[in-house]
């Protein structure tokens, strides 16, 4: 896309192609999380009022109040924007857009639908919770910022939750990425084209489990309830933005339900398949990987699809909300480390057994030929010359005297089984030989 | 115009994520508020993370924010639970402290500089060039080749032909093994250090307690104690 920005301007490896391709990117990834805080507000009002027995919202736009959010958005814009005497100024003017640039800059990794995605980086599993980990410091200092006591303590929960939660978080991410072989959220959901049936959620009942232990923790690392113990607005008056009002509260409020959305759509690609359907319709009807303006329809029917599945989970945090009571901070700590890190510990062994003894599952796409330990980039594995014996193992060597490495398969061996996972498999090789090649909506 | 918009987009986004890191480093050593210099060395750091990005080292700058935002995350909340006397906290420096600090920084600047500059290749601009097309075209997969050597495999090495070279592709799972099992071994450390506290305050009940208390009555008690 740098290119033909260059190629207009008539510059060859400018600044200026990048600059615009990256604004691009940008601004569509901004839509996505702002009208999909306005979406997801008026569900929540919608949600919490029916699950209380009430209406919700009625009466703005119409039926069913649909343009409330964007009332309540024209009332925040037009709030004084108030900073306490006792605040530390620059530090409380800046804490809400580092929380919302945390929560938007994680997007630039998350794939929409096959090769839908800004920046499609080698590790991006990694990538999305180390930027999603920065929001957590934009709260911190709003609290710390505010010179108010309900906000300080708004925030040294939060620090204390942090810590709680981002070891179960990160043991629960592990599995599907070694079960994929790669850290790549593109390569991830390609490679559960087809039925339901090969969704990582249905792989074996340790990574059934393991979801739900993903669910838990991702709720916690977006302070939502029964995890909201930073705002607390029972405890807390607000927690950290007691003292925010107007816009700067409303940034706050869009990295949560951005950074909702987010982690609901790790959660899809990761477990349940992303873009690919319980149903492969797309596959079906040979749309799917075919190119051109098909493919293009194949795709965005996909990207619907990772949306529903995204929104669902949105759905299910909202519920939750309005179902179950707050937590005590020490309760929150003896969840997340008492209860999740050691379920979490034994369903990776369990996953990784599974994976290992080769034991049956659904999900056909490692049966039979490929091994557990083999890593899913080609590229990486197969040796670029012919050799005689396996290329991996050293004869001699004194570090291997306590087993064998864990190595990659011979050459020749096929990595995947099975036709469904051919699709997955072919664009994974597109990938990587145009690389750089960034396609968008 | 034309010319500022042909700047190479390397060049323009280094000079940005350098100037960042640089500027704010200099803000951490010259504000005295104790939670502003933690945001502007998170800054600092997160400008160093992009410079990685830039590189194509995608999993070390990732890690770089994951480990070093999380240290200072650390870092603030100690800060602000441990040094707080007044609402915000300042910290004045000592002149003596500063000169102390100058000559280990600045000496440390010194043997930076010196091997920066020391290297040979990076003199011959031919070189440099084609180092730099190199990077450009070079792709990103930094994360796999890092996981496997790390598991017994150095990927960059399949190619050798060499028999006796080839033997250096073993990879490092050994240093690796030792680094996890020391890791381990301090966890444990640490969480037996937690709960040392809890079974020094139980053994001194047991003792102020009246001496014919039998271990049937106590076990339960304990058990309770832990949970």
């Amino acid at each position: 896309m740098a290119e033909f920005f260059n190629g207009i301007v008539g510059l060859e490896d400018a600044t200026f192609g990048y600059v615009v391709a990256a604004l691009v990117h940008c601004v569509l990834l901004l839509h996505v999380v702002a009208v999909g805080a306005l979406i997801f507000i008026w569900l929540e009002r919608k949600v919490s009022g029916r699950i209380q027995d009430r209406l919700g919202p009625t009466r703005v736009g119409g039926k069913f109040g649909w343009l409330q959010t964007l009332a309540d958005g024209i009332k925040l814009i037009a709030k004084e924007d108030v900073t306490p005497d006792g605040a530390d100024r620059m530090l409380f003017k800046l804490a809400p857009y580092i929380s919302f640039a945390a929560s938007f800059a994680a997007f630039l990794a998350l794939p929409f639908s096959d090769g839908w995605v800004a920046n499609n980086i080698n590790s991006a599993v990694f990538f999305v919770l180390a930027v999603l980990g920065l929001e957590v410091f934009g709260v911190i200092l709003a609290g710390y910022a505010s010179g108010s006591k309900w906000s300080l303590f708004g925030a040294m929960r939060e620090a204390a939750q942090v810590v709680s939660y981002e070891i179960p978080l990160g043991l629960c991410v592990v599995v599907p990425v070694f079960l994929a072989g790669t850290m790549n959220l593109v390569t991830i959901g390609n490679m559960q084209a087809g039925w339901l049936s090969n969704w990582f959620v249905l792989h074996d009942p340790f990574t059934f489990c393991i979801f739900w232990i993903f669910f838990t923790c991702a709720t916690a690392s977006v302070n939502r309830a029964p995890f909201d113990l930073a705002e607390a607005e029972s405890e807390l008056v607000a927690g950290f933005h007691t003292e925010y009002s107007g816009l700067r509260w409303s940034f706050f409020f869009m990295a949560e339900y951005g950074s909702m959305f987010l982690v609901s759509g790790l959660g899809a690609i990761l477990f349940f398949g992303g873009w690919n359907g319980p149903v492969p319709i797309m596959h079906i009807i040979g749309w799917a990987d075919s190119g051109g303006l098909t493919g293009y329809l194949a795709n965005l029917a996909g990207c619907l699809n990772f949306m529903l599945k995204a929104t669902a989970g949105v759905t299910v945090m909202i519920w939750i909300r309005w179902t179950l009571p707050r937590l005590r901070i020490d309760q929150v700590i003896t969840t997340c480390l008492k209860y999740c890190v050691p379920l979490a510990s034994a369903c990776f062994i369990g996953a990784l057994c599974w994976e290992v003894l080769d034991i049956w599952s659904p999900n056909h796409l490692h049966l039979g030929s490929k091994p557990a330990y083999q890593v899913n980039e080609e590229w990486a594995t197969i040796p670029r010359f012919p050799e005689p014996t396996n290329p991996g193992i050293p004869e001699s060597g004194d570090v291997y005297e306590n087993g064998p490495p864990r190595m990659p398969a011979e050459p020749g061996t096929e990595p995947i089984d099975g036709d469904t996972a051919a699709a997955g498999r072919v664009s994974d090789n597109k990938l990587f030989t145009s690389f750089s090649q960034e396609d968008t909506p | 115009m034309i010319n500022l918009l042909a700047v190479s987009w390397g060049d323009f986004y280094f000079i940005i994520f350098a100037g960042m890191a640089c500027i704010f480093a200099v803000g951490v050593l010259l504000t005295s508020n104790i939670v502003r210099m933690a945001f502007y060395l998170i800054i600092s750091l997160g400008a160093t993370a992009g410079l990685f990005f830039l590189a194509g080292a995608e999993f070390v700058g990732a890690m770089q924010l994951m480990i070093y935002v999380g240290g200072t995350l650390v870092l603030l909340i100690f800060g602000v639970m441990l040094t707080a006397q007044s609402r915000f906290i300042s910290m004045k420096t000592h002149p003596r402290d500063w000169l102390l600090a100058v000559i280990v920084g600045g000496s440390l600047l010194m043997v930076l500089l010196t091997a920066a500059f020391g290297v040979p290749k990076w003199h011959d601009e031919k070189q440099v060039e084609a180092a730099v097309k190199q990077l450009e075209t070079a792709d990103s997969k930094t994360a796999t080749p890092l996981g496997l050597a790390l598991t017994g495999v150095r990927v960059d090495k399949l190619d050798q032909m060499d028999p006796q070279l080839r033997e250096g592709m073993s990879g490092y799972l050994l240093p690796f093994v030792i680094v996890s099992i020391h890791l381990l071994v301090v966890l444990i450390g640490a969480a037996y250090m937690a709960r040392a506290k809890r079974m020094v305050r139980i053994i001194r009940e047991e003792e102020s307690e009246a001496p014919g208390t039998s271990e049937e009555e106590q076990a339960p008690g304990e058990n309770q104690e832990q949970e």
